[in-house]
């Protein structure tokens, strides 16, 4: 209950008016700061051609250059550009673990619908199969796929989306087992409302919340999945850039000229802790408590 | 069906729940009639099997339970535990209706009022587009909801208690079922505020000519409300007859215990 509460009265009761004002919580800020460095994320995805100053993918003699006004993080082994391999290599990166993060919440959201609506032998036969993919390291499940299927673009978000649905459908589970034994789900039930309604349209939505925060932190983990996976060199092929790639082409030149491996490292790490900004903004928001 | 001013006839009807560890017998083989146009009430303890008795009727079990029927619920010829379970949801909310207890937790918190009465009113009626709405409204102005166009598009929350039990029993009564079954409708409401729902429930039934199935604790609210009652103990019901009749002479012990345990104004007390 204290969930949907906390959605519904979001703008108000929790932060006391200082003086006149309203004064904003931490996890008001937290969530502006979220946005905010989600907006620049999305801006330089969206508009990479048109931000970067070069060809991510042209050579040049003047390899390994130093910062200068032409190449502002200096070029890389083969003379390339690396601030536009940066932004066009964020582009792969983050499609991947968007598309991959959506896959995984699908399948979670449908999973864990099931799962905890139903019950009894569905519940267990569909949490059993799921603990056994839970119980693998993600990255030697993530290794062993690619390396069965094959490095790939298609593969690699399968592999990824496959490894954190698990985690995906128990937070969707979770709170559905309370939901579902909630009055309103019962009254609804007395005037004849389908099953398949009961959960999307008296279940669902107030399972929202959690759902929302932890698909938040799974995109800032998924982040940094496909970028070890890529520097492993399981990621895209070359010669088209992505984060992970680079770091592991710039890694046997960092001592003559760090900035090729400090470049992607940051725009990572920057990645990363977009999500778990966001995450812990909406946790505080949302009113979401220790869900997970 | 021999007689057809029954609408209901239950016959032996039991109901063993099964939990995880145990096994209830929650109702013993219970039979009762109901009449069309009559209202009867079902009084025990808590715990007496009086709400499993309802939900038998309406074959809805307990979340985190199975429940296993046996005997007969004669509705209207048709025998309810033999019906499959998609004959069973056209017919709950549209022949057979029901209140609960708690107006609080009993609406959906996330939809509107009125998207909540449309949802049933597209579910078992004929009505489309701007009909269902204009149905809506009148039905929350006949529970006597104040300037019920705005108030339909308002949550939940924006309700007192009593505003929701009346929402709640607009919803029951969408679809003119033949039988409403109302548990502990007043038990979480203000007393102030029981007796509006109870007056409310009294004129639409005189009105639509519906049965009311009225299951309670309180003896006060079956005096004024029903004319046949039955006492409930121990998932048996231990004793039946007209209201006048079972309060001016209980036949069975427990029946006297539970009208002892409502404070009286007449009878002196003693001091303690």
């Amino acid at each position: 209950m204290s969930t949907v509460r906390a959605m519904v009265d979001t703008a108000g009761s929790q932060n006391p008016p200082a003086d006149k004002r309203q004064r904003l919580t931490n996890g008001q800020l937290l969530l502006g700061l979220g946005i905010a460095m989600l907006a620049v994320l999305i801006i330089v995805t969206v508009f990479a051609p048109l931000i970067a100053p070069f060809d991510p993918s042209k050579t040049s003699p003047n390899s390994l250059a130093g910062p200068s006004a032409q190449h502002w993080l200096g070029t890389d082994s083969i003379g390339r550009d690396v601030l536009s391999r940066l932004i066009v290599g964020g582009r792969t990166t983050l499609l991947i673990t968007a598309v991959a993060v959506f896959l995984a919440l699908a399948a979670g959201l449908v999973l864990g619908l099931l799962s905890g609506y139903l019950g009894g032998m569905v519940d267990e036969i569909i949490m059993r199969v799921l603990d056994v993919v839970f119980a693998f390291p993600v990255f030697l499940l993530a290794i062993a796929v690619v390396a069965a299927l094959g490095p790939t673009v298609p593969n690699l978000i399968l592999t990824i989306a496959i490894v954190y649905t698990p985690a995906m459908a128990r937070v969707v589970r979770g709170p559905v087992l309370s939901v579902k034994e909630w009055d309103h789900v019962e009254a609804a039930r007395s005037v004849g409302v389908s099953e398949l309604r009961l959960v999307l349209r008296h279940v669902l939505p107030m399972v929202i919340s959690p759902i929302v925060v932890a698909t938040s932190l799974t995109l800032s983990h998924t982040i940094f999945t496909v970028t070890a996976l890529s520097f492993l060199g399981l990621g895209p092929p070359p010669p088209d850039p992505n984060w992970g790639g680079m770091l592991s082409e710039a890694r046997q030149f960092m001592e003559l000229a760090p900035l090729t491996v400090v470049g992607p490292a940051t725009a990572i790490v920057f990645a990363t802790l977009t999500f778990i900004v966001l995450a812990n903004g909406l946790r505080e928001v949302l009113d979401v408590g220790s869900w997970r | 069906m021999s007689d057809p001013t029954l609408i209901l006839r239950v016959r032996n009807l039991t109901a063993r729940i099964a939990t995880r560890k145990e096994e209830i017998h929650a109702v013993r083989g219970i039979s009762f009639d109901i009449a069309a146009g009559e209202a009867v009430g079902f009084v025990g303890e808590s715990g007496c099997g009086k709400s499993v008795t309802a939900r038998a009727i309406m074959r809805l079990a307990p979340e985190g339970t199975s429940i296993a029927l046996g005997g007969s619920v004669d509705f209207m010829g048709q025998d309810l535990l033999q019906l499959d379970e998609k004959a069973m949801r056209d017919l709950r909310g549209r022949r057979i209706a029901m209140v609960f207890q708690d107006p609080m937790t009993s609406l959906n918190p996330v939809m509107t009022i009125g998207s909540q009465i449309d949802d049933i009113v597209r579910r078992h009626t004929e009505l489309r587009g701007r009909a269902i709405r204009q149905r809506t409204v009148e039905l929350l102005n006949l529970v006597g909801i104040p300037n019920p166009e705005r108030r339909a598009d308002n949550h939940p929350h924006q309700f007192s208690g009593g505003m929701r039990q009346r929402v709640l029993i607009a919803i029951a009564i969408s679809c003119d079922p033949d039988l409403l079954i109302a548990d502990e409708p007043t038990t979480a409401l203000d007393v102030t505020v029981q007796a509006q729902i109870l007056r409310l429930l009294m004129r639409l039934r005189e009105e639509r000519g519906m049965s009311l199935m009225l299951i309670t604790h309180d003896f006060g609210v079956v005096a004024g409300m029903v004319e046949r009652v039955n006492v409930m103990y121990r998932g048996e019901i231990v004793e039946s007859g007209s209201v006048e009749r079972v309060f001016a002479e209980p036949a069975h012990e427990y029946t006297r215990a539970l009208l002892h345990a409502v404070p009286r104004l007449d009878t002196a007390g003693r001091v303690l």
